[in-house]
C-alpha cells in the first residue's frame, strides 16, 4: 500500500463522481448558476447534442458539427457556466423521440434564439410556419419573410440554424426540388424529409 | 477562451474529491466537493483564462474543508446508530482504514500539505499561497507529514507520487 494519489481514489470513485456531478447540476440550477445545460440523445440521424438556457432550447447540434466545438462556442458566446445536466432537456428529448417515431408533427418547446441575430433570426423564427411534411423553396421563404430578393440570405439563415430538426430548415429546398445543403449533412436532410413524407396526412 | 465548466469538472473532479477525502474523510468529503464546485461555478466567469484551474479549485476546497471542520467542532454530530466500523474515515469497502486514521491524526497543516502536494500534485509555491507562509514552510509541513505517516503507518510509501 502506498500513499500515491491512486490510493485515495477509493474503490467507488467513478460512481461517487457520477452521483456528485448529477447533484451539482441540480444544485447549480436551483442557485441560478446553470446558464447552459446540455445533454446528448441517440436519434436515427445520429447523436444529437441538446442545450438550453433558462429561457429555452438554444442549440441542437449534429455529430458532424463536432459536439466539443459546439460546447466551446456556447461557452464563448453565451456563458462558460456550461454543465451536462439532462433534466432541463427532458421535454425536448421526449418530443424529439416522439417526432422520430412519427408520433409528433409540431414541437411545443420554448426556444431561445440568442445564437442568431437580425435577418437570420427573423427567417429562423418563421420556419416553423412550414408545416410537417411540407416543403418550400428558398425563394418562397424569402417571400414569406417579406424580402423576396434575399434568396441567398435565406440560404445562409438555414445553414446557420442553431436549432435544426426543431426549427425545420430541412423543409426548405432548392428551386429544382433537390434537397440542397444541410447542417447535418445531406443524408440527414433526406432522412427527415422521408420520415415526414411517410407520416404526413396528405 | 474559457472552456465549458463541464470540462473543468471532468478534468479536476477526481483530484478534488481525493483532496477532500484526505482533508475530511470519505463522508464529509462529498459535501465539501459539492460546495467547492458550486462556489467555483459561481466564480468561474471571472477566473483569468491562464489561471491554474486545479490550484484554484484546491484553494476553494481548502476553505470549504475548514468550514466543515469548524462546524464539526461547534456541533458534534449526534449519533443515532452506533456505526459498525470503528472509524468514519475509511472508504467503505477499501479494507484498510489504518492509513486514513493515520492521515486524520496528522496536525492540520501537515495533512493539508500532504493532500495538496502528494494528492493534488501542486507545487510547494502554490501550496504556500493556500496555507500562508513560505514555500519552505510548505515543503517542511509535507515532509513532516510524510515522516509522521511512516511512523504511524509503516506501510506508507510515496512511490508514484510527485517528488
Amino acid at each position: 500500500m502506498n500513499m500515491s494519489p491512486e490510493y485515495f481514489s477509493g474503490p467507488r470513485e467513478a460512481d461517487t463522481l457520477l452521483r456528485l456531478r448529477h447533484r451539482l447540476g441540480l444544485a447549480a440550477d436551483a442557485e441560478g448558476l446553470l446558464d447552459v445545460a446540455y445533454t446528448t440523445i441517440d436519434s436515427p440521424v445520429g447523436t444529437l447534442l441538446l442545450a438550453a438556457t433558462p429561457k429555452g432550447l438554444v442549440r441542437v447540434a449534429y455529430d458532424i458539427e463536432d459536439h466539443d466545438r459546439v460546447l466551446d462556442t456556447l461557452a464563448h458566446r453565451l456563458s462558460p457556466r456550461v454543465l451536462r445536466a439532462p433534466k432541463r432537456l427532458d421535454a425536448t428529448a421526449r418530443e424529439l423521440d416522439e417526432y422520430f417515431r412519427g408520433q409528433r408533427q409540431a414541437f411545443g418547446l420554448r426556444l431561445d434564439f440568442s445564437l442568431s441575430t437580425g435577418f437570420r433570426q427573423l427567417v429562423q423564427r418563421h420556419l416553423p410556419e412550414i408545416g410537417y411534411g411540407q416543403t418550400r423553396t428558398y425563394r418562397q421563404v424569402a417571400e414569406l419573410v417579406g424580402n423576396p430578393k434575399a434568396v441567398r440570405a435565406v440560404g445562409t439563415a438555414c445553414a446557420t440554424n442553431p436549432l435544426p430538426v426543431v426549427v425545420p430548415c430541412h423543409r426548405v429546398l432548392r428551386a429544382d426540388g433537390t434537397p440542397g445543403g444541410y447542417v447535418g449533412g445531406p443524408e440527414a436532410k433526406t432522412a427527415l424529409l422521408s420520415l415526414e413524407a411517410a407520416g404526413s396526412p396528405g | 477562451m474559457k472552456q465549458p465548466f463541464e470540462k473543468v469538472v471532468e478534468q479536476h473532479g477526481g483530484a478534488v474529491l481525493r483532496v477532500c477525502r484526505v482533508l475530511l474523510g470519505a463522508h464529509d468529503a462529498e459535501d465539501a466537493w459539492s460546495e467547492t464546485f458550486l462556489a467555483a461555478m459561481r466564480a468561474y466567469p471571472d477566473l483569468p483564462d491562464d489561471a491554474n484551474a486545479e490550484a484554484w479549485l484546491v484553494t476553494i476546497a481548502h476553505r470549504k474543508a475548514i468550514d466543515v471542520l469548524r462546524a464539526r467542532k461547534r456541533q458534534p454530530v449526534p449519533v443515532g446508530e452506533v456505526p459498525e466500523s470503528p472509524t468514519a474515515l475509511g472508504v467503505p469497502g477499501d479494507g484498510d482504514g489504518d492509513l486514513w486514521q493515520a492521515v486524520a491524526a496528522l496536525p492540520d497543516k501537515q495533512r493539508q500539505a500532504v493532500a495538496y502536494h502528494y494528492v493534488a500534485g501542486l507545487a510547494y509555491a502554490e501550496i504556500a499561497e493556500i496555507l500562508g507562509g513560505t514555500t519552505d514552510a510548505a515543503r517542511r509541513a509535507a515532509a513532516d507529514g510524510v515522516k509522521n505517516l511512516r511512523k504511524n503507518y509503516p506501510g506508507a510509501t510515496t512511490e508514484g507520487a510527485p517528488s
